[in-house]
């Protein structure tokens, strides 16, 4: 068997096997979309009036499509603490060591748990999409191709993080430091142009939050849907995926190929 | 003479300052059962995970050869040869013994009806047919065991790496690992056992090691090992310290241990020299409050050989006293 054959063949079953995982115990999974359909509820319903007159809108609809990309962003961001932490834990498992001693593909391991996690991002975004619709979020604008690009973004945003959070997930001791370490991935959507524009903020912490992985992220994506002016950001979207995949990616490979403790 | 099926020279690990693997010599036998006796912290489990390539052995140590097959060159092919069920369960909690049987031969590249089939018959063969269904979280310290053979088999390697199997299972899974272990070898399999239990290894192993601190301290069979070791000794123990005293006085070749007040007399355990020290001890009039007969087993190799840092590996040196045989 060739090693692609053997990579593709070995991946697909280490990828049934996460999936058999996310199909029984569920509970964690959802349990991380609570946190931004609940934020997506409060901004909305409670905080959603004023909000909408910070943002120049006439009532809470207004504000509706406008934090709507920010929390789909934002879940991928939760998501993927689950993944840090499975990774955590399935590492202390003494499955991964007896694969370890198996004659098969090396990375499919970790290649597994990134498809896996991807495509929990994708469940994850369709059903925070799906809440939001309920809530009356509509695009306006976007074409056939902008729906496109946009799923494209947002799969690609899940990889760059997924493999962020796997490094994470390896590099820690247990599924609590995991946790812990993965944490800035649901804080840092705080600090971004998620809930208000980024220029409305102290002027000293504007490039911080303009430049983080993010903003760019979330205002490429509400380009796409509701047309506002992206400027630069979709370049620079796609520069911080590519970067953190990269980066998570040769994190991760070093991590793991390195003697286990 | 065909290669071994594994053969190590000089292999060493050490983590920082710690020397846990100084540079042992191991050799096993195609088909045979080579076991890896020592106490805890010995390097046992370390000396396994170099040789089944989950971890990488120090650059000083010397050629390593697993399968016929070279460690540090060819790890993927020695992969292929072997099945390691290590010390911690390695079995998948969250899913079903079934699944995990069937994760096994989809990683070994079955076809889909064959792999069926291997896991099957392996849950049939290691009893856990009734249990095939629920997640392994759920079974038992001896049924997990079990299950972790049983997925260590799927791919029929020729050569199979056991740390510790029995540690921590009761009598009844302990008999029923040994069996299966017979098994194994009875079908041409290589054995490389770990245990921290000497019973086990004389039960079950053609050749025997005796590990500690890192350090080979003595090779062979079974027997070879006893021969290690004078012969037995039958053990007095007084309550009474003037009787205790008289004792020693009437028997001077006995080993004191003025502490326990026990004395012990070299002896090969027969009749007749029972009789002759039972004589002696009427005729001093002294009468023991215990008095046990203790044959050599591979205990006395185990505590002479590992009980001292350096303890001499020669044949023929008076035995190490000692506080408790068992």
């Amino acid at each position: 068997m060739s090693t692609l054959a053997l990579a593709v063949r070995d991946s697909s079953t280490m990828l049934r096997r996460n999936l058999l995982h996310a199909r029984r115990y569920p509970s964690l999974t959802l349990n991380l979309l609570l946190t931004p359909v609940m934020l997506l509820l409060l901004f909305v319903y409670i905080f959603g009036d004023v909000m909408s007159t910070g943002i120049g809108g006439t009532d809470r609809s207004d504000y509706i499509a406008y934090i709507v990309p920010g929390i789909l962003m934002m879940t991928i961001g939760s998501t993927v603490i689950g993944t840090a932490v499975s990774v955590a834990t399935d590492m202390n498992e003494g499955i991964i060591a007896r694969f370890r001693t198996m004659a098969i593909h090396r990375g499919s391991v970790l290649i597994g748990h990134v498809l896996g996690s991807v495509l929990q991002c994708v469940m994850s975004v369709l059903l925070v999409g799906a809440v939001a619709l309920a809530i009356g979020f509509r695009s306006t604008h976007a074409t056939a191709l902008d729906w496109i690009a946009a799923f494209g973004l947002l799969t690609l945003f899940a990889l760059a993080l997924t493999w962020i959070a796997v490094g994470m997930g390896l590099a820690s001791p247990n599924a609590e430091a995991a946790a812990n370490s993965a944490q800035p991935l649901i804080l840092l959507p705080l600090i971004s142009s998620a809930f208000i524009p980024a220029d409305t903020m102290p002027g000293w912490f504007q490039p911080i939050a303009e430049y983080q992985p993010f903003t760019p992220a979330i205002e490429t994506l509400r380009g796409l849907l509701l047309g506002t002016e992206t400027g630069h950001n979709g370049w620079l979207a796609l520069a911080w995926c590519l970067g953190l995949t990269a980066l998570g990616y040769l994190w991760s490979a070093a991590t793991f190929n390195s003697d286990p403790k | 003479m065909t290669d071994p099926a594994i053969a190590a020279h000089g292999l060493r690990k050490s983590y920082g300052d710690k020397v846990v693997l100084d540079g042992i010599d191991l050799a096993a036998g195609e088909g045979t059962v080579f076991s890896l006796l020592g106490p805890n912290g010995a390097g046992k489990t370390t000396a396994v995970k170099i040789l089944s390539t989950l971890i990488s052995p120090d650059p000083a140590s010397g050629e390593i050869r697993v399968g016929g097959h070279d460690l540090a060159t060819t790890p993927q092919a020695v992969r292929a040869a072997i099945g390691v069920t290590g010390q911690f369960s390695a079995v998948d909690g969250l899913i079903t013994g079934e699944e995990n049987m069937l994760l096994m031969a989809d990683l070994h590249h079955l076809p889909k009806r064959e792999g069926r089939r291997v896991a099957a018959e392996l849950l049939e063969r290691f009893d856990l047919t009734e249990a095939a269904k629920k997640p392994a979280s759920t079974y038992s310290g001896g049924m997990k065991r079990r299950l972790d053979i049983a997925m260590t088999l799927v791919g029929s390697p020729r050569i199979i790496f056991l740390d510790e199997p029995t540690t921590g299972l009761d009598p009844r899974s302990r008999h029923t690992m040994w069996q299966i272990i017979r098994e194994l070898v009875s079908d041409g399999v290589t054995v490389f056992l770990t245990t921290q239990y000497l019973e086990e290894a004389d039960e079950l192993a053609d050749r025997i090691a005796v590990l500690s601190d890192g350090r080979i301290a003595a090779e062979g069979t079974a027997e070879e090992l006893k021969r290690l070791i004078p012969g037995g000794h039958v053990r007095l123990r007084f309550t009474d310290p003037a009787a205790y005293h008289s004792a020693a006085s009437a028997l001077p070749e006995a080993t004191r241990n003025d502490e326990a007040l026990a004395l012990q007399i070299p002896s090969d355990g027969s009749q007749r020299e029972l009789r002759s020290l039972l004589d002696r001890l009427d005729t001093a009039g002294i009468e023991a409050d215990e008095l046990t007969v203790h044959t050599p087993d591979l205990d006395d190799v185990f505590f002479a050989l590992t009980g001292s840092t350096n303890v001499p590996a020669q044949p023929n040196q008076p035995n190490q006293p000692k506080e408790t045989a068992r």
